[in-house]
């Protein structure tokens, strides 16, 4: 095998950007997936949210990554064809002693250079988000806060890098990363055979420890921290105009009502610490919690519109990210702890690997070619009766709608499958099939036998998210 | 713009018997919508018998049932189908957005009837604690699986809720080979019919857990188990009363919700409990020329019920169009 200049390791979002961004190089990259398929791992529970800088200390690495990412982001996303709403956040004060704090973050959120923040009070809330509650009596407006689809993001990012030529290994477990001595690199051991490179990115998101434990750093711990979120019918999409915040505490950002990228509000996460890194369970707990705190906030919100919840774990390696060459392990760089707000700082972590390479002897030398734009890919749902007359004249399948609660047709499901999905999850994120109020009552054996007729994998092998989770393991009648 | 006189949603059972009804009562303007590649609806599912005891005074099965009314209407003059038709908007006055394969069309109908039936309560909206593994199936998804597709869900299997399609299919599964280890219901007793409990549960030794929940899902990618628990007043889980079921599948049959999200959009007034509309005559909603029935107007346990609602419904349609 051809040694590599760069392998990193991780398919999510850090990943993918970082991906992304050295495919504008002359460099023979690879990106090293465990699970199925792309942003499956942190990437997938993310709430979303671009932010504008307003929670961070300004001498963190995540306030300033997060400033500059949430500047970059507008491009990447104007670049890829990803949907991006800039809707503003407002964090919320009940009381006087509220109100100073506002003014403190006001002032910090400044210091980072996050623009156009304002102090607003019941007058303007009462006219610009009806649906507070009227126990709020002043806010701290950011109204560079936007929203995008996370998993969208991922894909398409991975899409782009692909097509400047990162080869994506999927099912790509790294099992040992073995140093070949200064200058030579390592061996990377992985399930789908050894990759020879120069350099690693370890973007490995809850298991980043471990994998710079591989390489012989052992400098840091990833604590997961546990987020337990719920998502609201679509019915509901314009039950606040604004993100909605809560003054943070020293922890965590608190319990927020989200506006989503698809139109359904979200309210959590929850943060607890916990020990497994794969127990994505929730809890009743969980659900009293973000009710009565969402609630404070937006009293409209109703349990009854719950229609999905989830949980997910952030990356937590202390209070801020990790992001540094290893001298002691030359060519080795830890991308760690990217937890919140590492989906706005994506793009700035990738500018500052690329920094970090170059200082390490990387040699960059630009593409002729770089292809910088992705067609958007067309979704039914978020498109005008105009347009959508238009894609079924151009594509019957856009007339088929395959899931009723989500405005899904056949032909996304199809492009889905074709742009590399090929698990249910797979299809869920990129097009929202099975993400509405039915929950996949409809759709989920429409869904098997597209997959199925697609891939030519018999019916009996489709697996919600890759092996080990088939949907039906009780055999066929005629076995 | 397509106009029509009458425009039903769905052609399950009851929008079969509104058409008839409405063709019956002289309207001959009609447009059925079934956004499936045939009609019938839920009832080509449902390959058990106990349909027509009160309506036909015979014991038939649901695609027989829905058979009878195929027949009658396939070839009414003055009442086109159109199958594969989803009906995604609809307006306060009467404007249909319908997405078929190739097409895109706007309709409006001078009167509508709804029959766009029930989706089920999800797992989500029982509030169930736990993971997320694959395994956990509506008990109308698994009954898909089953009897349309030919596949079997799973082997060790676990019903919450004790609701008709729940017995139903814990019988099947029990006829196709499974073991249906329990049916956790959180209520002192069922919704269900007492017919199905005997012949469904009883008969097959599957026990039943009144005044039980399953309190916690297990298994990270395929389900693994589950906690029940006993709970007393207010549904709130007894101290001590905790014991664990092995299963790879769940079923959730835990009530059905009618399906009027479309109405909802056209501003009909709703009762946000039942999710059904505000109506002060039978069938009839706030906006004048809208009629729902059968089972998006109210949860009827058997469809012969089903069929004598929607034929009311047929014949207000006919004469609100008369009115007009």
């Amino acid at each position: 095998m051809n040694k590599y200049d760069i392998v990193i390791i991780g398919g999510g979002v850090t990943g993918t950007a970082i991906a992304r961004e050295l495919s504008r190089y002359r460099l023979k990259i690879a990106l090293l997936e465990k699970e199925a398929e792309l942003a499956f791992g942190v990437s997938k529970s993310n709430s979303g949210i671009i932010h504008p800088g307003t929670q961070n200390h300004p001498q963190s690495l995540k306030g300033k990554l997060c400033v500059e990412g949430n500047a970059l982001m507008r491009e990447v996303a104007a670049e890829l064809g990803v949907d991006f709403k800039e809707v503003g956040e407002l964090i919320v004060g009940f009381d006087n002693e509220d109100a100073a704090r506002l003014n403190g973050l006001k002032k910090q959120a400044e210091e980072l250079g996050v623009p156009g923040l304002e102090i607003v009070g019941r007058a303007w809330l009462e006219k610009n988000e009806p649906n507070l509650s009227p126990e709020v009596v002043a806010a701290l407006y950011a109204p560079t806060a936007g929203v995008i689809s996370p998993y969208r993001l991922v894909y398409d990012l991975s899409e782009n890098a692909a097509r400047n030529g990162v080869e994506i290994f999927t099912q790509c477990a790294v099992t040992d990363i073995e140093a070949q001595g200064e200058e030579d690199g390592f061996k990377v051991h992985t399930s789908r055979g050894e990759f020879p490179v120069r350099y690693v990115v370890n973007a490995a998101g809850l298991f980043a420890d471990d994998i710079s434990k591989m390489a012989g750093i052992n400098n840091f711990t990833i604590t997961p921290r546990k987020g337990e979120e719920f998502l609201l019918d679509k019915k509901r999409e314009y039950i606040t105009r604004h993100l909605i915040f809560p003054l943070p505490t020293r922890k965590s950002k608190g319990v927020l009502v989200i506006q989503t990228s698809d139109g359904n509000p979200m309210i959590g996460p929850t943060a607890r610490e916990i020990d497994d890194k794969e127990d994505l369970s929730t809890s009743d707990e969980g659900l009293k919690e973000v009710l009565s705190s969402a609630r404070r906030m937006v009293p409209a919100i109703n349990d009854r519109d719950i229609i999905a919840y989830f949980a997910g774990l952030r990356p937590s390696a202390g209070d801020d990210f990790i992001i540094r060459h290893e001298d002691r392990a030359p060519g080795f760089i830890n991308v760690a702890g990217i937890q919140s707000p590492g989906l706005t700082a994506a793009p700035a972590i990738a500018l500052m690997v690329v920094d970090i390479l170059k200082d390490n002897g990387l040699k960059l030398k630009k593409k002729l070619f770089f292809h910088r734009h992705r067609d958007k890919t067309p979704h039914i749902f978020a498109v005008t009766p105009e347009e959508t007359k238009k894609l079924i004249k151009k594509d019957a399948r856009y007339g088929e709608i395959i899931c009723r609660c989500e405005m899904v047709s056949r032909k996304e499901v199809e492009e889905a499958i074709d742009r590399g999905a090929v698990t249910l999850d797979g299809i869920k994120f990129r097009t929202r099939a099975q993400a509405g109020r039915c929950h996949g009552g409809f759709c989920t054996t429409r869904l098997m036998k597209i997959l199925s007729d697609k891939t030519g994998q018999p019916l009996k092998y489709i697996t919600k998210r890759g092996k080990g989770s088939e949907i039906v393991i009780g055999g066929r009648a005629d076995d | 713009m397509i106009d029509r006189e009458l425009v039903i949603i769905g052609g399950g059972p009851a929008g079969m018997a509104a058409a008839v009804a409405a063709h019956e009562s002289g309207v001959k303007n009609i447009l059925l919508l079934e956004r499936d590649q045939y009609l019938g609806g839920i009832l080509n599912q449902c390959i058990h018998t106990g349909f027509g005891l009160h309506y036909f005074k015979e014991v038939l099965t649901g695609p027989e049932y829905a058979d009878r009314f195929i027949k009658k209407i396939r070839f009414l003059k003055g009442l086109d189908i159109s199958l594969q038709s989803f009906v995604t908007r609809l307006t306060r006055d009467n404007v249909l957005t319908v997405f078929k394969p190739g097409k895109f069309l706007e309709i409006k109908a001078r009167a509508l009837i709804m029959a766009t039936g029930c989706r089920e309560r999800t797992r989500e909206m029982v509030h169930t604690a736990g993971t997320r593994p694959s395994g956990i199936f509506s008990a109308g998804l698994a009954q898909k699986l089953i009897n349309i597709e030919g596949l079997l869900p799973g082997k060790k299997v676990v019903v919450i809720g004790s609701g008709d399609i729940g017995l139903i299919m814990a019988r099947r599964f029990t006829l196709e080979g499974a073991q249906v280890k329990a049916v956790i219901e959180i209520q002192k007793e069922t919704k269900g019919l007492t017919r199905n409990v005997v012949q469904c549960l009883e008969d097959f030794d599957i026990p039943l857990y009144f005044s039980h929940k399953v309190s916690r899902i297990y298994g990270v990618n395929r389900v693994q188990g589950v906690d029940v628990e006993k709970v007393g007043g207010n549904f709130k889980a007894l101290p001590g009363s905790r014991f664990y079921i092995d299963c790879d599948t769940i079923l959730i049959s835990a009530g059905l919700i009618p399906e009027n999200e479309l109405i909802e959009m056209a501003g009909v007034v709703m009762n946000k409990e039942t999710n059904t509309p505000v109506s002060e005559k039978l069938n009839t909603t706030s906006i004048p020329g809208i009629f729902v029935c059968g089972n998006s107007y109210q949860v009827y346990d058997v469809v012969d019920s089903v069929t004598r609602d929607s034929e009311r419904a047929g014949q207000q349609a006919a004469e609100y169009l008369k009115r007009l």
